[in-house]
């Protein structure tokens, strides 16, 4: 690990004008990846900005009955949030899918979203990694890949992205709070994450500079049932070889009025399922019709020689989780 | 402009330090105060043996930078026998149950179950709770809660069933 | 033997200590000026060193000095060629270490680490290991002296003549050891004596090691080995941390702790070796084998020929006219394998009790039934009796215990909503092994005694067990007897390894206390000041060829679900009962016995290297991608034992059981997957990549 300097910032302003005067400079959150990823040698900040103690760690009602989630707000207490878990189940339990009672303690809701991937490539510095090292090549493509993408792949990466939570916050269309210099925006989470395409080394569309202070949950998805599930080499404690995240409200009849499908493990994204969303709308909230979708959506993959497996493992969750849910649906209409 | 003057309480002992930024707790317990109760398994975050408390929830060590601790309290596997010799319920219900073989993984778990009865106890879910239990209170903690809340805690001897009763006895 | 203490399950004497943090293990010695050492390990899989640059590392602060095959001190050539470390610019496999930084703090050495530039001149490497690749050749001996091969009869032709053949392979991957507590070691040189405290399971064999290595007498090294964080046979021989402390304390002149860490641990302290099994198995349709083959392929490095012994446990277990067991090895420029819990039992057994199951199955008969038709009146291979053989009690005691008998032995009947569930038994054995050692027994005025011997407790309980010996030889009650172990001052002992501790050194202590009593009778009045001390040394008995096949038994029931969304599978229960002679602490035997079923689950399900072929090296090699089980994975397991009377052993009548319950767990948990799914694996660890697979091509889907 590098030496470097130590920021520790009491406000929001304290924290923008640290990054903005440190170019490089990386937030610490829990440090439960970024300390991980410095003794490797991976992460080798000058300046880091401890962003813990800036006054983002609460989970608040808004107005419009969304939910705004501070950046600092630790994975365990987002995930034992009763909001959280009244509204967002899938967001709860993918928290709680994730990592250790330890880690959640030290997790951060933005450090989980900066998370980067766990490719054993990536993590070793004596070999090729074109995300770590634009250039240097892909260890990974014919190396040992059994956990890598089978979607949105590129000649350069094909890495996955290893959170949990950011699939539940894809699915149920969360929003990342940014703030930089140019002010506040927002981006969709489904699309917080970038697909590696020629630039591996980009994880996110975060800006040089900006700080995440929080994510919104949407309204409406709130009232409506979610799940998430993960398929893992170990009981508990290690990285998904596939999950899903989905939300599904039915009208009366039946059919699907709102579905929201996200995969982990994946993609170098959470995997939104645009595709099974657009044509399950409108159809009726069936086994057939779950399948039938995914396994539209699943088309897309294009397995690397060894994790071809992903597909039908991902198939299956989905088919699952949605059964389940539409089970769920039917069952607080007839209440 | 790498190192800072950090100030934290350790097992109710404040210690005034002036620290590499790059070290991480676990190596301030272990280096620097001498108290090795907690292990360096991994130093990654992988094994659990680090786990200590601060400010009473349990965390990997290792992966905590000191300097980020400022006014902080920790508290380590030593700290839990209450200055004394009398052991804290949980490390006489692993002697009781033989919850350990060759004790390196052992104040973590030790830690760990501290942190995790706590959590229970203000209606923290695990993965295995059912969804549908009800928000903000108490969660019982019978074997598989047990396990599931431990998993961050490997044991390479493979003590897992009579730590579980250890937890057990004193949940 | 009449005392009460064995058997007793007495608590572990360091329990208080390792409970509290106070146990100190070989990085925890507080030692004046005391600096860390990080080691740097070659990026290569094969050739050789051509230029070190140290520049940039000294320049950084704290630095002391760094370490390469240009000044290293120069070692006497070892025994281990694993330990040659430093000494060469030969890289034999990717992960051997090139230099080793030597620094202030430890963020300092593994700042500096990162800093040496090394430079190589490449050779091709091949680390793929294959059934019939072409340099595999059959070695004079496997692990542990085993011939290579053994054969009677005409296995080939009574198999291809049976009734009911099985013929089958099996691919058990490298698997790894991973102690909790890495591969450590502090060294600091008392003017001309060296001090080491080191992560060992056998002091001497590092003080004997370092003494050649160093060319110092025996005498002038002591070696402190109290507390150690778990070995599993990976710190069974020394390692390099401890030659590189050694080196390091005396370039320095300070206390040196080399803390291996855990990433770089997979190629340097040893692994378990692949296995790849080819079994083929006749019968006659009462069950009866007619022949049996067992052949493996493994591989092992270009410095060391290990072959883990994988083919040997079936020239122990079933009755049959003919026979072949055969190993073959590999020389690949991989990392040195070397011993991990139950080295050979563990994979062979896996692979031959598998068999048995299918062979159950091709039958259409109980696989425990099968067993018990099997059962020898002579060790197969040998020919000589067994000093005792409890199989066939182990299985029916565990069979009761289990339920066995409500099995349906259809296979894919029994189903809980989207999960498949089934049931296995498989067979374990583990040989008596024994080894010479020393022990000293002393009696002291205050009606107190001492018993010191350098035994390595790695979390057997051996100082408990040793005073339960001793106590019990003497006749006095538990409280009253000290022990004193994990020093090299103390009188030598042999390692904590093959199961073989406490037979050996119970033995030596059992004769000194023996030695003391006659002492003691003799005597009138008080004792004197510094006590009466009686001295046994069981060279020449201990290790005297027996005419006796010596061997524990066990079987092993296991109930699995699988999830036929995500091809999951779980153990829901495990049971286990053992005849390893007679039980000496009931406590601590039941702990280490779970301990192996545990690790037995691991190898069912979770546990699994890959060797990458581009780089060379193991690409699980930290613990998030080597999944070792979790909490979570491991359910209510229970260990039973049936109490054997054996006069053959030694004079506590104990066999060993470390490793014992390692042995034919995994092959239990895969039977009982294939009991569940009616899909045969026969490639571990069972995780759902390869469950799923099975379960889609078994439906057709």
């Amino acid at each position: 690990m590098k030496p470097f300097a130590y920021v520790r910032a009491g406000t929001v302003e304290e924290a923008t004008g640290a990054l903005a005067a440190h170019p490089g400079a990386r937030c610490l959150g829990g440090g439960t990846n970024l300390v991980d990823l410095m003794k490797l040698g991976v992460e080798r900040p000058d300046v880091l900005v401890d962003v813990t103690r800036l006054p983002l760690d609460t989970v608040e009602e808004l107005p419009d009955g969304s939910l705004r989630v501070g950046a600092t707000v630790r994975n365990s207490d987002l995930a034992a949030h009763p909001l959280v878990r009244d509204r967002y189940p899938a967001l709860s339990q993918a928290l709680l899918a994730g990592a250790s009672g330890q880690l959640r303690n030290a997790a951060t809701t933005g450090g989980n979203l900066l998370q980067r991937t766990r490719c054993p490539y990536f993590q070793d510095l004596s070999k090729p990694c074109n995300k770590r090292e634009p250039g240097s090549g892909c260890g990974a493509r014919e190396g040992t890949h059994r956990d890598h993408a089978v979607l949105g792949h590129s000649a350069h990466c094909v890495a996955t992205h290893p959170s949990d939570m950011s699939v539940a916050l894809a699915a149920l269309g969360a929003r990342v709070e940014l703030l930089g210099d140019d002010g506040a925006r927002e981006i969709p989470a489904d699309r917080f994450h970038r697909l590696p395409g020629d630039h591996p080394e980009r994880d996110t569309e975060i800006r040089p500079g900006e700080l995440i202070t929080g994510v919104l949950l949407p309204a409406a998805t709130a009232s409506l049932p979610s799940a998430y599930r993960k398929a893992r080499d170990r009981a508990s404690y290690a990285f998904a070889l596939a999950s899903v995240a989905a939300v599904l409200g039915t009208a009366d009849d039946g059919t699907v009025t709102h579905v929201g499908l996200a995969f982990g493990a994946l993609a170098h994204k959470p995997w939104r399922a645009e595709r099974a969303e657009a044509a399950l709308r409108g159809a009726p909230a069936t086994a057939d019709a779950f399948a039938h979708a995914v396994g539209l959506e699943l088309e897309a993959a294009r397995p690397l020689r060894d994790n071809g497996y992903k597909v039908p493992l991902a198939r299956n969750l989905a088919v699952d989780v949605l059964t389940r849910l539409a089970r769920t649906a039917r069952t607080q209409e007839d209440r | 402009m790498h190192r800072s003057e950090t100030t934290l309480t350790v097992n109710g002992k404040p210690h005034t330090l002036h620290l590499d930024h790059r070290r991480v707790l676990l190596d301030l317990l272990r280096e620097d105060l001498g108290l090795t109760g907690a292990k360096k398994g991994c130093d990654h975050g992988q094994c659990g043996a680090c786990t200590a408390l601060v400010d009473g929830r349990r965390v990997n060590t290792c992966l905590l930078l000191a300097v980020t601790l400022d006014g902080r309290e920790v508290t380590t596997v030593e700290g839990l026998t209450d200055g004394g010799e009398t052991p804290h319920p949980l490390q006489r219900a692993f002697l009781d149950r033989d919850a350990f073989q060759c004790g390196y993984c052992t104040p973590g778990q030790i830690c760990s179950a501290v942190g995790a009865l706590a959590e229970a106890a203000a209606g923290h879910p695990s993965h295995v709770t059912d969804p549908a239990a009800p928000s903000g209170r108490p969660v019982p903690l019978d074997a598989a809660e047990i396990r599931e809340r431990l998993s961050g805690n490997l044991c390479r001897c493979g003590a897992y069933p009579h730590i579980v009763e250890a937890v057990e006895d004193v949940s | 033997m009449t005392g009460t203490a064995l058997g007793a399950a007495a608590e572990r004497r360091e329990g208080h200590l390792k409970v509290t943090g106070g146990a100190r293990y070989a990085a925890e010695h507080p030692l004046p000026g005391r600096a860390h050492a990080w080691p740097v390990p070659a990026t290569v899989a094969r050739g050789r060193v051509t230029a070190v640059d140290t520049t940039a590392a000294l320049d950084l602060p704290g630095v002391l000095t760094v370490l390469t095959h240009e000044n290293a001190p120069r070692l006497t050539e070892p025994g281990d060629p694993t330990l040659a470390v430093l000494q060469d610019p030969g890289v034999p496999h990717r992960g051997w270490f090139v230099a080793l930084v030597v620094a202030r703090t430890l963020e300092e050495a593994r700042a500096a680490a990162g800093a040496v530039r090394v430079e190589y001149a490449v050779e091709d490497h091949d680390v793929t290991l294959t059934a019939d690749h072409p340099e595999a050749y059959e070695p004079e001996t496997a692990n542990a002296g085993h011939p290579a091969r053994r054969e009677y009869g005409d296995p080939d032709g009574a198999v291809d003549s049976a009734p009911v053949r099985v013929d089958v392979s099996y691919r058990v991957p490298p698997l790894h050891n991973h102690p909790m507590e890495p591969h450590t070691s502090t060294a600091h040189w008392e003017g001309d004596r060296l001090v080491v405290h080191t992560s060992s399971q056998g002091g001497n064999a590092v003080r004997a090691t370092l003494a050649a290595l160093f060319e110092l007498p025996e005498d002038r090294i002591t070696v402190d080995t109290r507390h150690v964080g778990g070995g599993f046979g990976s710190k069974g021989t020394p390692r390099p941390d401890v030659v590189l402390a050694a080196m390091a304390a005396r370039e320095t002149g300070r206390p040196v702790t080399v803390a291996l860490p855990r990433r770089q641990l997979a190629a340097v302290v040893g692994h378990r070796a692949p296995t790849l099994h080819r079994l083929r198995l006749g019968a006659g349709p009462d069950g009866r084998l007619t022949g049996l083959t067992h052949d493996i392929v493994t591989h092992s490095s270009r410095i060391k020929e290990f072959v883990e012994q994988a083919a040997v446990p079936a020239r122990v277990m079933y009755a049959t006219p003919s026979s072949r067991t055969l190993h073959r090895v590999v020389r690949l420029d991989v990392p040195s394998p070397s011993w991990m819990r139950a080295p050979g039992e563990s994979p062979g057994m896996y692979a031959l009790e598998s068999a048995m199951d299918e062979l159950a199955t091709a039958l259409g008969m109980d696989p425990v039934q099968l067993r018990l038709r099997n059962e020898p009146d002579r060790e197969p291979d040998s020919g000589k009796p067994f000093s005792s053989r409890n199989l066939a009690a182990c299985l029916r005691e565990g069979a009761r215990r289990f339920g066995w008998d409500r099995r349906d032995p259809r296979p894919g009947a029994r189903t809980e909503g989207p999960l498949l569930v089934g049931t296995g038994v498989a067979a374990a054995t583990y040989p008596v092994l024994v080894q010479p050692s020393t022990a000293e027994a002393r009696a002291l005025p205050d009606g107190t005694f001492t018993v010191r011997i350098n035994a390595t407790d790695i979390g057997t309980g051996a100082r408990t067990v040793l005073a339960q010996v001793a106590a019990d030889t003497l006749g006095v009650p538990l409280e009253r007897v000290r022990t004193e172990i994990g020093d090299s001052e103390l009188p030598s002992a042999s390692l904590a390894g093959g199961s073989s501790g406490t037979a050996s050194w119970g033995w030596a202590v059992h004769d000194a206390c023996t030695r003391l009593g006659g002492l003691l009778g003799g005597l009138t009045g008080r004792l004197p000041a510094e006590g009466v001390t009686a001295r046994a040394d069981t060279d020449g008995r201990a290790n005297a060829e027996s005419p006796y096949a010596r061997h524990a038994f066990g079987a092993h029931f296991a109930e699995v679900t699988v999830d036929t969304v995500t091809g999951e599978v779980r153990v829901r229960r495990m049971l286990g009962v053992f005849a390893a002679g007679r039980v000496l602490n009931a406590r601590t035997a039941r702990s280490q016995f779970i301990g192996g079923m545990v690790m037995g689950l691991g190898m069912a399900l979770t546990e699994g290297s890959t060797m990458d072929a581009a780089f060379g090296d193991f690409t699980e090699s930290d613990l998030a991608s080597y999944h070792v089980p979790a909490h979570a994975d491991v359910p209510a397991v229970e260990a039973h034992w049936i109490d054997e009377d054996d006069a053959h052993l030694n004079p506590m009548g104990s066999k060993g059981i470390g490793e014992i319950g390692n042995v034919g767990s995994a092959a239990a948990v895969g039977n009982a997957v294939h009991h569940a799914t009616g899909v045969r694996y026969r490639e571990l660890p069972l995780t759902p990549d390869k469950v799923l697979a099975g379960l889609t091509s078994a439906r057709g889907g």
